[in-house]
């Protein structure tokens, strides 16, 4: 029935001269997201809106999910298209639209007309008239309410007539690309891809680092990552996934350092070889699924520690979730079942049974000094032997 | 240098075999339903394969039932006798160390009101047969005991367990997963009281996705899959023409020579053993006193004290050397192997065991190669350990 989709952008529209960059990257990415699905889509700006016109067949309900992944989208209407072929042919085409589209007709209702064609014989207020007398005469059980309508059709009469009342929702935010690019350090578990989501979700670009130690992370565990940036792309768009060789790096610090300092001189390890990366592809920010206090390398003494390595600023946005909360977003967005397949990542191989909760940085700053001058080539080798994966959905 | 010693998990095919594979899937793709020649042609394979199988078991050829593997095979034996014998009584007896094939359709019929024994194993992985006379019930119906077993290696005294169980009850079935040891031994169902008999094709460097199930032709079985009514009602679906054929062929093939590349094996495992040995902190699991000739050739399975088995597998790997931690077909999830666990096998060795499978394609070379590489590899993986 439908022909095309009325796109309803979020804060775009609130945005000053530079609009039409958002609204271009909203374009790019509806057409990145659409790439998937069956049949061939124009996009079209006109005049302050998006629409996504079907120009084959499609499949409605795959085309509305992925629509659904697009940042930057508020709401997303089906409309249907209707030549202007006159008064009765218009009325014949709404009477048939709200008879399929709502079955139980026991509803109230408004017309919103609004006229782009000026040259419209009828003019807006006098479309709503006439057109709802149409309808209360086809539908004697709707009645009309114009303060809190239950359907609110809309009536467009462009070059077309276009006719639409529902809005399926989008996923808010901003489109990605309009927000610079950040840097994700992406484990495996169920935090990191929600907290790239997360920060993609405000028009930010994301690459991501991984952090690999054959032979005590599988191969397995690696292509889980693999899986878990691939669906995050989905709303990202493509991530170029770096995986780094951190083996050499955690076998000397295990041998070196003290051992419940372990875990805290790892992950400032990490955020440097995260940093180094991310400064090389310029990112503007490195990305983690930290939340205060959920193990011992979260707390806010931990933190302190790991922040200090890093110039760059460090976006951490489940700092302040609870397990259940981040579980639950993982969950819409797909990545829970395949973050808890089973495999080890490199954080917990070693770890201790009392890793320090409470780390003194000026500590961990003496106990790292001895070990700085091999850790720091270490560091260049695993920089040098980057692999670079680029994924896509 | 590549060196695969995982072949309990699966092996490789023989050129032979993927040859006529290709073939039948290529030129002889016919339905051996089918009225016309094509169907012809196909069915005159299927007859070899069952002549070929019945051949090598002394059987007879309608006593060879095809399937999807030994799952489905296990899974046929298991259901199939349980249901249709469920008159003569509710009790089955097997043992703790078999595989989940047997294991699951175990637990599947208890759901269903059947009772099961599950038969404790010696340190060495073997049941025993006081044990065995012990369980048997007036109500008990049918008896499954696996011929060898896929993460140690351990052979079950099958000949004695067929003999005690008919002369308790000649109506009680016996059904034996020889999933890991047809192919190594000869087994001989008649001689060895054995009502059923599980085998899978791709452990014998056949085709995956293929087995048979030898079914005696007095036991009384209904099918577990309904449909077209291929192979006399008890299997229906169609035969999987290519993979039939190219089990047979395998079949045929490893038998031909069974005797020297068996003890060539057993030459191969001793050598390993011994070497292996000699390292401080191993422990092999499932060899007794009588020596390697008392367990099958092609498996050993290792405990090395300090290593986790993921650990190790994954720096074998990075040789080109593949092996596996407990037993394969389960260990993408890391669980405890029951069979360790029944044969006590100290707790902390649990996480620590390594399976080597050899086949008629392992190498002399390539197991020196191996045991330089484990000689050096074991004192540096021992030093990074969880503390």
């Amino acid at each position: 029935m439908f022909t095309a989709f009325l796109i309803k952008y979020a804060e775009i529209g609130i945005k000053g001269r530079n609009r039409y960059l958002f609204e271009d990257a909203l374009v790019r990415q509806i057409k990145y997201a659409l790439k998937r699905c069956d049949g061939a889509f124009e996009i079209r700006k006109t005049m302050g809106r998006i629409f996504v016109e079907a120009q084959s067949a499609f499949d409605f309900d795959e085309t509305v999910e992925q629509l659904r992944r697009v940042f930057g989208i508020w709401g997303i209407c089906p409309v249907i298209y209707v030549e202007d072929q006159g008064w009765e042919k218009l009325c014949g085409e709404v009477v048939a639209y709200l008879g399929e589209m709502y079955p139980d007709k026991n509803k109230t209702f408004k017309v919103n007309a609004r006229r782009s064609r000026k040259n419209y014989p009828k003019d807006s207020m006098e479309i709503n008239r006439d057109l709802g007398e149409v309808i209360l005469g086809a539908f004697p059980e709707m009645r009309v309410d114009v303060h809190r309508p239950d359907i609110l059709l809309n009536i467009e009469v462009r070059e077309k007539i276009y006719v639409y009342s529902e809005t399926i929702p989008g996923p808010g935010g901003m489109p990605v690309g309009t927000g610079g690019k950040a840097m994700l350090l992406l484990s495996g578990g169920i935090d990191s891809p929600v907290a790239g989501y997360m920060v993609a979700k405000r028009g930010v670009k994301i690459d991501a680092v991984y952090f690999h130690a054959p032979p005590y992370t599988s191969e397995r565990a690696k292509l889980k990552v693999v899986d878990l940036a691939r669906l995050v792309s989905r709303y990202t768009g493509p991530i170029y996934l770096h995986v780094i060789n951190f083996t050499d790096i955690q076998m000397y610090i295990y041998e070196n350092a003290p051992h419940e300092e372990l875990t805290i001189i790892m992950r400032r390890y990490m955020m440097r070889i995260a940093e180094a990366i991310a400064k090389e592809t310029e990112c503007l920010g490195l990305i983690t699924g930290e939340s205060i206090g959920q193990v011992a390398s979260q707390t806010m003494s931990s933190l302190i520690a790991t922040n200090e390595v890093c110039e760059l600023p460090v976006y951490r946005p489940l700092i302040g979730f609870d397990k259940e909360e981040i579980v639950e977003v993982a969950k819409k967005i797909d990545t829970y079942e395949t973050s808890i397949q089973p495999f080890e990542d490199c954080c917990t191989i070693f770890v201790a049974k009392h890793p320090v909760t409470k780390p003194n940085v000026n500590i961990i700053r003496k106990h790292e000094r001895h070990m700085v001058e091999k850790l720091e080539e270490l560091m260049k080798t695993a920089l040098e032997t980057d692999e670079l994966i680029i994924v896509s959905q | 240098m590549e060196v695969y010693l995982d072949n309990s998990a699966t092996t490789r095919a023989l050129p032979q075999v993927a040859e006529l594979v290709t073939k039948i899937m290529c030129e002889e793709y016919g339905n051996p339903s089918s009225l016309h020649r094509k169907g012809v042609e196909a069915e005159q394979y299927l007859r070899y394969a069952r002549e070929t199988l019945a051949g090598i078991l002394k059987v007879q050829t309608k006593e060879i039932l095809f399937t999807s593997g030994g799952t489905e095979a296990n899974n046929l034996a298991l259901i199939g006798c349980a249901m249709a014998n469920r008159r003569q009584g509710n009790h089955l007896i097997t043992t703790q160390v078999e595989h989940p094939a047997v294991l699951q359709p175990m637990q599947y019929l208890e759901s269903q009101g059947f009772q099961v024994t599950y038969l404790p194993v010696d340190a060495w992985g073997r049941i025993s047969l006081q044990d065995l006379e012990n369980a048997i019930r007036p109500e008990t119906i049918l008896v499954s005991v696996m011929h060898t077993n896929n993460e140690v290696g351990a052979l079950q005294p099958i000949q004695e367990a067929g003999a005690l169980i008919k002369r308790r009850n000649p109506a009680i079935l016996f059904h034996v997963d020889a999933v890991q040891g047809f192919g190594k031994c000869r087994i001989q169902p008649r001689r060895m009281q054995i009502d059923l008999l599980s085998v899978s094709s791709h452990k014998i460097h056949g085709p995956k996705g293929v087995g048979f199930l030898y079914v005696g032709e007095r036991v009384k079985i209904q099918p577990i899959v309904y449909g077209g009514g291929q192979q006399k009602n008890m299997r229906s679906g169609t035969e999987n023409v290519p993979g039939i054929a190219g089990m047979a062929k395998a079949a045929e093939m490893i038998y031909a020579h069974l005797d020297e590349d068996t003890e060539r094996l057993y030459e191969l495992k001793e050598y390993f053993v011994d070497r292996i040995s000699r390292l401080e902190g191993i422990r092999i699991n499932g060899i007794p006193q009588e020596g390697c000739r008392a367990t099958a050739p092609h498996v050993v399975s290792v405990s090395i004290a300090g290593v986790r088995s993921e650990v190790m597998l994954h720096a074998l790997e990075e040789k080109g050397i593949y092996v596996s931690a407990g037993s394969a077909c389960a260990s993408n999830k890391p669980q405890t192997s029951a069979t360790l666990k029944a044969m006590k096998l100290p707790k902390e060795l649990w996480d620590s065991t390594i399976r080597f499978s050899f086949s008629v394609y392992t190498t002399r070379e390539e197991i020196d190669y191996t045991l330089d590489i484990m000689y050096d590899m074991i004192p540096m993986l021992r030093k990074y350990t969880r503390r």
